[in-house]
């Protein structure tokens, strides 16, 4: 089954990218040979196999509910492309018109 | 001889007799760097000189007071810019981070600066370490310093590079699908990628956790030991690190394998393996099977699925993982945003190269809806399939033993815009991020071009000493390598 435009499309819009025209259709291509890959695993018997999440046995692990080391908010914003005052700055999430 | 040639148990011995400083072994690398990086380009950032020889000095001062507190005491080490350094740029080798300076140290680097190491500065690597060739930075290729018209592999081609090169004794790396063993091998190095959860993953970049590993690099197989026996180990701020306690990884028992029973997977040898790299594995084999290890055929039936299974598995993870990338704490975020909707997805086209995009496209496509059974829990049945088939092998042997790649190091350009046969020269390595297992590739001599072999040797969960102790009986026998004289 191959992947067509829309569906490159689709997905780059839930993956949160965009693409140029003239990429869909490059990287519909590129995909479609990428997932022929993946196809050979369609034959494998798998009937009654678990799939393999975690390869450690070791499952939940818990720590004290004690408050540890924080980062002072200057340095957890030094990296804020924006900000103000205390707070990540970003453009208006609903439309204010 | 000069002191950046001499390999770490040459270092430990020189530092220890006195024979040489702190000082004078980092001085002697740092004039290494300048006089080759502008060929290799391993290094992304190298630390203002000055900040690097206070640091060589303390550990001196350190030394002369007996409060040493071990065998990387003064040191230089190189560390993959996917390891976060507190005030240290890390940029994963990509536009997003370019200007990311973290706030903290990865616990790997904590630990290594607690040991009195002198961190040099931070390698290049494929972007986000989705790559296999150094090709996908935005900072540029490095290049192999055995032939610089070839690739040193990747991810962790820079730290493969600037070991090789004799830039820096020791570096970290990281091990999603053989992105230490890989570039060890096509630079003719000792890498290893540890049991998972034996390093802790608390300040790595998350590419894909459930195979993400820190591993470790150097010129010998003692060295590559050394630098793993500092950064293992339980640590409370990674959940998924294991509580096992750290052995001395590398026993005093000689370099006499008696007792040791090789397998060798018929699979590994199949089609498509280079003639000259089965040459040289083979050779290895002998020489192996001369220090009184038995040497017997195995099988890994489902070796040729691995690949498949791997980049379903890890293009899942990584989608997932890089959604943190949008543009609001830290990264790139895009000038020309209008909406948060915009900013979310014009910071991550603009942030991003083409290969990341790719893997995350495709990790999104395998999880969406009416996909997921079919790629993605696919991909983890047949994870099960492979784990069950190194649990079975490993009834009947100690180690695995088979090439660590199908090829020697490829020219540049000659596979980045072919994805597919990029990811086909991972069919090796991919196979132990799956089943979470430790392996190490140690230098097997070199093919007729020139370039070096890696040899692979896969252990048991834990049984680091195990492949470590092999691997120093071969490179005893064989003889480590030496630095490019070409350089």
């Amino acid at each position: 089954m191959a992947v067509e435009r829309g569906d490159v499309e689709h997905v780059a819009k839930l993956a949160r990218l965009a693409f140029t025209e003239e990429e869909l259709v490059a990287f519909t291509t590129e995909m479609n040979g990428i997932l022929a890959l993946f196809e050979e695993l369609k034959a494998v018997d798998t009937d009654g196999v678990p799939p393999a999440f975690r390869v450690l046995r070791r499952r939940n692990v818990f720590r004290g509910d004690e408050p540890g080391e924080m980062l002072p908010p200057e340095e957890a914003l030094a990296n804020a492309p924006d900000r103000h005052e205390d707070a990540f700055r970003v453009p208006a999430v609903l439309p204010n018109d | 001889m000069e002191l950046y040639e001499l390999t770490f148990s040459q270092i430990r011995a020189g530092l220890l007799e006195g024979d040489f400083s702190s000082r004078e072994l980092t001085e002697s690398v740092l004039d290494r760097v300048e006089r080759v990086e502008p060929a290799v380009s391993a290094f992304v950032t190298v630390r203002e000189r000055g900040e690097i020889l206070t640091d060589a000095e303390a550990s001196d001062a350190r030394r002369a007071a007996g409060t040493c507190p071990g065998a990387l005491c003064g040191v230089p080490v190189a560390v993959k810019d996917n390891i976060s350094t507190r005030g240290l740029a890390t940029t994963c080798g990509s536009r997003m981070l370019k200007s990311y300076v973290p706030p903290y140290d990865a616990t790997a680097v904590a630990r290594l600066r607690d040991a009195g190491a002198v961190i040099v500065g931070k390698t290049n690597m494929d972007e986000f370490a989705m790559g296999s060739s150094n090709e996908n930075s935005a900072l540029g290729p490095t290049r192999n310093p055995w032939d610089v018209s070839r690739v040193p592999g990747g991810s962790s081609g820079g730290s493969a590079a600037a070991v090789a090169a004799g830039e820096v004794p020791l570096a970290l790396g990281s091990d999603t699908g053989g992105s230490v063993r890989q570039p060890a091998g096509f630079c003719g190095v000792v890498g290893v990628k540890p049991t998972y959860g034996r390093v802790s993953r608390y300040g790595l970049v998350a590419f894909a956790s459930s195979l993400d590993q820190i591993g470790t690099m150097s010129r010998d197989v003692a060295g590559a030991a050394a630098l793993l026996e500092v950064i293992a180990g339980e640590d409370p701020r990674d959940s998924t690190t294991a509580a096992e306690p750290v052995p001395r990884l590398l026993p005093d028992t000689g370099v006499d394998l008696t007792g040791v029973a090789v397998g060798v997977p018929d699979e590994y040898f199949a089609d498509g393996l280079d003639p000259f790299v089965a040459e040289k594995v083979r050779d290895a084999l002998e020489v192996i099977r001369s220090l009184g290890a038995k040497v017997r055929t195995i099988s890994i039936p489902h070796l040729g699925l691995g690949v498949a299974a791997y980049y379903l598995v890890a293009d899942a993870e990584a989608s997932a993982n890089l959604a943190r990338y949008d543009g609001v704490r830290y990264g790139h975020r895009s000038d020309h945003a209008e909406t948060l909707e915009d900013l979310y997805r014009m910071s991550r086209s603009e942030g991003f190269g083409a290969e990341v995009k790719r893997r995350i496209m495709l990790g999104t496509y395998a999880l969406s809806a009416g996909y997921y059974d079919q790629y993605y829990l696919k991909a983890q049945k047949v994870r099960t399939l492979l784990v069950r088939d190194f649990e079975r092998a490993f009834e009947s042997v100690d180690a695995v033993i088979a090439p660590t790649s199908p090829t020697t190091a490829f020219a540049l350009g000659e596979r980045v815009n072919d994805p597919v046969s990029m990811y086909l020269s991972d069919i090796y390595t991919v196979p132990v991020n799956l089943a979470g297992l430790p392996a190490l590739s140690v230098p097997c001599g070199f093919a007729a071009s020139g370039l070096p072999v890696g040899l692979q040797i896969m252990v048991e969960k834990f049984r680091e000493p195990v492949m470590f102790r092999v691997a120093r009986a071969y490179e005893h026998a064989a003889g480590a390598f030496p630095v490019p004289s070409t350089l």
